[in-house]
């Protein structure tokens, strides 16, 4: 799982069914500094997350597991709204 | 999952039977101000959109998850026809 902010939204009309009722947001990927990297992606959303915030989200297959049983076709899902980040300078990692 | 453009299609006779029925377009990916990006990435088309369209794509396994496409071989998949984009101050 990644972190990112919600940076923006994506509005379809026509859409895959099991896209129907979900939210797409614009993420920003981040560092754990917080500072931008890689390039802005589209995601669903399953928390309710709003515009400006920090959350982590999933890629790949597992995107599609956060909403189970309905198989929504999504490979970036955020799952969590961060509420804080506590980074150990110096750890190894 | 990407926003992407259309730019193409693909047209193929010889295919894997699971493919036989489906449209494939040629995407290319943009930016979410709308800038064209490099990389061309050729898709399943589920949602039926149209030459210079701007969509969303799912990649990776999750593409056999978009309607149509279970258990065939596609990597990716459109899901969406993009009415609006928008952001709440430039990203990157």
């Amino acid at each position: 799982m990644l972190l990112g902010r919600v940076v923006g939204r994506v509005w379809c009309t026509v859409k895959a069914p099991a896209l129907e009722g979900q939210r797409l947001l614009i993420v920003q990927p981040l560092t754990p500094e917080l500072t931008t990297t890689g390039k802005p992606l589209v995601c669903a959303d399953c928390t309710g997350a709003g515009a400006g915030e920090l959350v982590y989200y999933t890629r790949g297959r597992e995107a599609s597991y956060a909403f189970l049983p309905a198989e929504v076709p999504s490979d970036n899902t955020i799952v969590a709204i961060v509420d804080e980040l506590h980074i150990k300078r110096g750890s190894p990692c | 999952m990407i926003l992407a453009r259309v730019a193409g299609t693909v047209v193929a006779t010889r295919k894997d039977p699971r493919l036989e029925g489906k449209k494939l377009l040629v995407l290319r990916l943009v930016s979410p101000e709308g800038k064209l990006e490099g990389g061309y990435v050729v898709a399943v088309d589920t949602v039926g959109a149209g030459s210079r369209e701007l969509v969303i794509a799912v990649s990776g396994s999750s593409a056999r998850m978009a309607e149509g496409c279970k258990d065939r071989p596609v990597d990716t998949a459109i899901v969406g026809i993009v009415d609006s984009v928008s952001l709440d101050s430039p990203a990157g």
